[in-house]
This record gives C-alpha cells, sequence and structure tokens, in this order.
C-alpha cells in the first residue's frame, strides 16, 4: 500500500515509448513518442477525440496502454504519486458535499499514508497551496459556490498540497471567461519557479502559443511536437483539423472546434 | 410520560429500540457513500439477492434468528463481491445486469421458502422484518458487526472520501482503489445483514438511502452529513416503533415510514429556503 519510488535526478521527468490505446478495436493513440525534462510546460493541441485526456490516463498510469512504455524519472508511472490530473470541470460532481479546504487535503492522502488523520504540518501545505492560488479567503466553501475560475485554481492548490512535479491539466481554460482564462495562465506562469512540469490540453492555439514552451500537436498520431511557431504551420494544422481548418485571407487561421462531443 | 415508557415495559420493546437504534446508525454512515456514489439500486439488489441464502439456512438450521444472521452475512458477501466484479467486465450494461441477477436470485428465494407449509409468514419476516423479535444474541451480533463496520468507515476516512469524490485522483495517488471499492461493498454487504431483522430485504434500500438522502439535503460536509443521517435514522427507528405499538402497524413500515417523512420535511424546507 502507497508505495513510493525516489526520482533519479538524471532521467527525464516523462519518457513515452512506442505508445498505443485501442478502445474497441479502433485506436485512440497510435505509436506516440516523446519525452519531457524538468520544468517543461507544453500545450497539447488537436480536435475534440484526438487522445489529448487518453494519454494524460496513461501519462499518469491510471490506464495501461496495450503496448509500448511510458517511464517517470526512469521508472513505471505506478509506484509514483508526483503526477497530478486535473480533471475536466464537467467530470466533477459539484454538488459533493465537501469544502475547497477538504478537496485540497485529499492531495495529501498518499503522503500521510493509511490510517493517519492529518496532521497540523499538512494543514499548513494546505493553507499554503490556497494562498499561492489566491483562495484562503474561501476554503471552508461548498465547492459548488465557486466560479469556474476559482474551481480550477482549487486542483491546482490539490496538486500543489500533493507536492506534484508533473501537472496533468485537462482543458482548464473551456469554459472560462476572458478574465479568468489569464488569470489561470499567469498562475500556471509563477509556478515556474517551482520546477513544475506542465502538460495542457486546449484549443485555444494562440494561448498555446504565448503562454507554453512547447506545442505538442496530437490526432491520435503524434503530428508535431516543437516551438510554437515550427508546429503552428498550415501543413501540421491541416493534418490535424483537416477540414475544420479555414485559413483566411492574410494568413489567419481559424478552427472550427466549437460544440465539443463528449471525449473518451 | 406513560405514554413513552408504557411500551418500554416489555423487554422485547426495549430490545427492539436498541436494534432500531444501532441499525439506524451504521445504515445511515454506509448510506452517505452510496448515496454519493449513486449505487441505491446495487444496495437494493444486494438486499434482494440474499434472500435464498436466507432461505437455505433456514431449510438446513430450521431457522434461529441467530443462524440465519450468519447465513445472511455470508450471502450478502459474496453478492456483492459478486455482483461487483460481474458488472465490471460485463457486456451488458451493469444496470442490466445487476437486474437480471436480483430478479434471479430472489425468485430463487422465495422458490426455497415455499417448500415449507408455513411459508406465508416466515416469508414476509425475511421480507420485511421483524424488529420485536430480537433476541439478546442477535443484539450482540447487531452490536459487534455494526461497531466494526463503522471503525472501518472511520479509520478509511480519508480513502473513501477521495475514491468517491475522484477515482482518478485515488489512482495517481497510488491508494489501492480495486482493494478499497471492493471493501466498501463487503461494508454495504455486512449492513445488509446487520439490518435484516429490522427491515427486512424489501425495505432494506430505504434504511440505506433515505436517512442519507434527507441529510445530503441539509449540509455540504461528509462529515456533518454522517451525523445528521444517524440522527434522522435513529429518530425514525424510535418514532417509527411507536407507531408501530400504538397503531398496530407493522414495524419495518413503520420505521421507513418516519424516514420518508423525515426526507419530505427537509425536501420542502430546502424548497421554501430556496424560495
Amino acid at each position: 500500500m502507497y508505495s513510493h519510488i525516489h526520482h533519479q535526478a538524471n532521467q527525464p521527468i516523462l519518457d513515452v515509448q512506442h505508445i498505443n490505446v485501442r478502445y474497441d478495436g479502433s485506436a485512440a493513440l497510435e505509436d506516440i513518442n516523446f519525452h519531457l525534462h524538468v520544468g517543461e510546460r507544453v500545450a497539447v493541441v488537436g480536435p475534440n477525440g484526438a487522445g489529448k485526456s487518453t494519454l494524460f490516463k496513461v501519462v499518469s498510469g491510471v490506464l495501461p496502454p496495450n503496448s509500448g512504455d511510458v517511464t517517470i524519472f526512469g521508472s513505471r508511472p505506478r509506484g509514483h504519486v508526483c503526477i497530478a490530473y486535473i480533471p475536466q470541470r464537467s467530470q466533477v460532481d459539484w454538488n459533493f458535499p465537501v469544502s475547497v479546504a477538504d478537496v485540497v487535503m485529499m492531495g495529501r492522502s498518499a503522503k500521510l499514508g493509511p490510517l493517519n488523520w492529518p496532521h497540523k504540518g499538512d494543514w499548513d501545505v494546505v493553507h499554503h497551496a490556497l494562498q499561492t492560488v489566491e483562495l484562503s479567503d474561501l476554503a471552508t466553501r461548498q465547492i459548488g459556490q465557486l466560479s469556474g475560475g476559482q474551481q480550477q485554481r482549487m486542483f491546482i492548490a490539490r496538486a500543489l498540497a500533493q507536492e506534484a512535479e508533473l501537472m496533468l491539466m485537462d482543458e482548464p481554460l473551456t469554459g472560462l471567461d476572458t478574465p479568468s482564462q489569464e488569470g489561470l495562465l499567469n498562475l500556471l506562469d509563477t509556478l515556474r519557479g517551482q520546477k513544475v512540469t506542465l502538460m495542457v490540453a486546449t484549443h485555444d492555439l494562440d494561448q498555446a502559443a504565448r503562454h507554453f514552451d512547447r506545442i505538442m500537436l496530437l490526432n491520435h498520431r503524434l503530428i508535431a511536437f516543437d516551438e510554437p511557431q515550427n508546429v503552428l504551420q498550415t501543413d501540421y494544422l491541416l493534418q490535424a483539423y483537416g477540414g475544420r481548418l479555414k485559413i483566411q485571407s492574410g494568413g489567419t487561421m481559424v478552427v472550427d472546434d466549437c460544440c465539443p462531443p463528449e471525449e473518451k | 410520560m406513560s405514554f413513552f415508557l408504557e411500551p418500554l415495559q416489555y423487554e422485547f420493546m426495549q430490545r427492539g429500540m436498541i436494534a432500531a437504534i444501532l441499525v439506524g446508525i451504521v445504515c445511515a454512515v454506509v448510506g452517505t457513500y452510496v448515496v454519493l456514489r449513486g449505487m441505491a439500486f446495487f444496495g437494493d439488489a444486494l438486499a434482494h439477492t440474499i434472500l435464498p441464502g436466507i432461505a437455505l439456512g433456514y431449510l438446513i438450521s430450521g431457522g434461529t434468528r441467530e443462524s440465519l444472521f450468519w447465513w445472511a452475512l455470508g450471502t450478502a458477501v459474496i453478492a456483492a463481491l459478486g455482483i461487483g466484479a460481474l458488472s465490471k467486465n460485463s457486456e451488458i450494461k451493469e444496470d442490466t445486469a445487476i437486474g437480471i441477477i436480483f430478479a434471479g436470485m430472489f425468485a430463487l428465494g422465495i422458490a426455497l421458502i415455499s417448500t415449507v407449509r408455513s411459508y406465508a409468514v416466515d416469508l414476509s419476516h425475511f421480507l420485511f422484518g421483524d424488529v420485536l423479535s430480537v433476541s439478546t444474541q442477535s443484539l450482540w451480533l447487531i452490536l459487534i458487526f455494526g461497531s466494526l463496520t463503522l471503525l472501518i468507515v472511520f479509520a478509511l476516512y480519508k480513502e473513501f472520501l477521495t475514491l468517491s469524490f475522484d477515482p482518478i485522483l485515488a489512482a495517481t495517488l497510488r491508494l489501492p482503489v480495486g482493494l478499497l471499492n471492493n471493501l466498501l461493498l463487503a461494508l454495504i454487504a455486512v449492513t445488509v445483514a446487520v439490518s435484516l431483522q429490522t427491515v427486512g430485504v424489501a425495505l432494506m434500500v430505504a434504511m440505506l438511502v433515505t436517512p442519507a438522502a434527507t441529510a445530503y439535503l441539509l449540509t455540504r460536509r461528509l462529515a456533518q452529513m454522517m451525523m445528521l443521517a444517524a440522527v434522522f435514522a435513529s429518530l425514525s427507528g424510535i418514532i417509527g416503533l411507536y407507531l408501530s405499538y400504538y397503531l398496530s402497524i407493522a414495524s419495518g413500515a413503520a420505521i421507513v415510514l418516519t424516514a420518508t417523512f423525515f426526507f419530505l420535511l427537509a425536501f420542502v424546507w430546502r424548497r421554501i429556503r430556496a424560495g
């Protein structure tokens, strides 16, 4: 129960080798290869159903791939408690009878170990995390009373309380108004100093280019994975989005990607 | 005063009262997870599924209440883990699979009991409970297994909470998700066995769901929800037994009706407050 694995510092934080995942016979992910170094910040971009959530579940060790290898600091993800998967807000039961601080404390479950109750030190970690995301005033609120941006920041606080080194965020910007989106992106920028490695699934190519070191373009296969200006090329985007990509005069690209169906 | 004391001069009423309170508390606390995880149908099915086990015990051991407890407990745990395993890797939908097993097993139970001549009376006790026939020995079994259940829920509070709120978080924190899920199923099974004599197979789901749902309407914290649910459930047990005594109605039905009344009160109160 609760095995923890020590990190080998000379290894990449994440190394993905020849990952294949199939759902009911059809391929969700095909031969994915890439690796990340500590502190890198990656935007994962692709059409709905491209396999972004699936990739995050494989990386976090929740979903075993049909073939291929994932290693975190040189060993399988199963023993690591340093990976935080931040769910889409639509996947969460916001009526669940827990407060904001309760949810953030859940991130401590692994560090606490079985049968232990939170100590003062754990509450300190929780309150510090809430301070970092500027939610201290709302700590005792039931989670359904938060705005979309606050809900997203609560999950970041939970990942901080977990002492996560790799954060996987599933479309955190979806459904937020522009000020909340900017607030969240600024918060993610401040995490840079804490050496947190970040993978964020998003639909917004412009934000992806402005706030992230690299962009991963995904549509079942890995189409491109490089610095933004090298990824946001018409031929790559056409491969990812196909007919949904419209190229306007002057070179502006519009991705018609609204009204997403439920992703697996 | 004598209104309240008169029924308590009978020892069977005292035992029944204690049983109803104990069972109420255990059902309410475990039921909190049943409500939050949307397992009401599973709870109902599980209660019905144990009937053939009870029937077998009844045919083999002649039906002393204490021996029936062990038969109920064994069947409930096996059925809970069986339904859990089947619904996970089944080609048909989970609720359909549960529905098929539950009705089939229930029919098997009725068929077994119907081989005995006096079956109508005994069957009704299994179906609707008979809290006034609880023996001192049964009371001890309820106390021991009920306390054990509460102890486990208390000890694994943060694990069950994390698992119920966000199973993916539980998995990334490397909590033993499969083990915890099966443990929770087993705890529901023990609760069902413990409650058998109080409310019976057919009304069991009400004790698992109604007090917890009432508390859910009134509070937004898990620990408070558990405590409030326990209060509603014990009150339902006490009031239900007085109703049963003075109005001569079946005890299990009286307890469940009282719990339902509390739920309706809470529901209306919420509506008025939301205005």
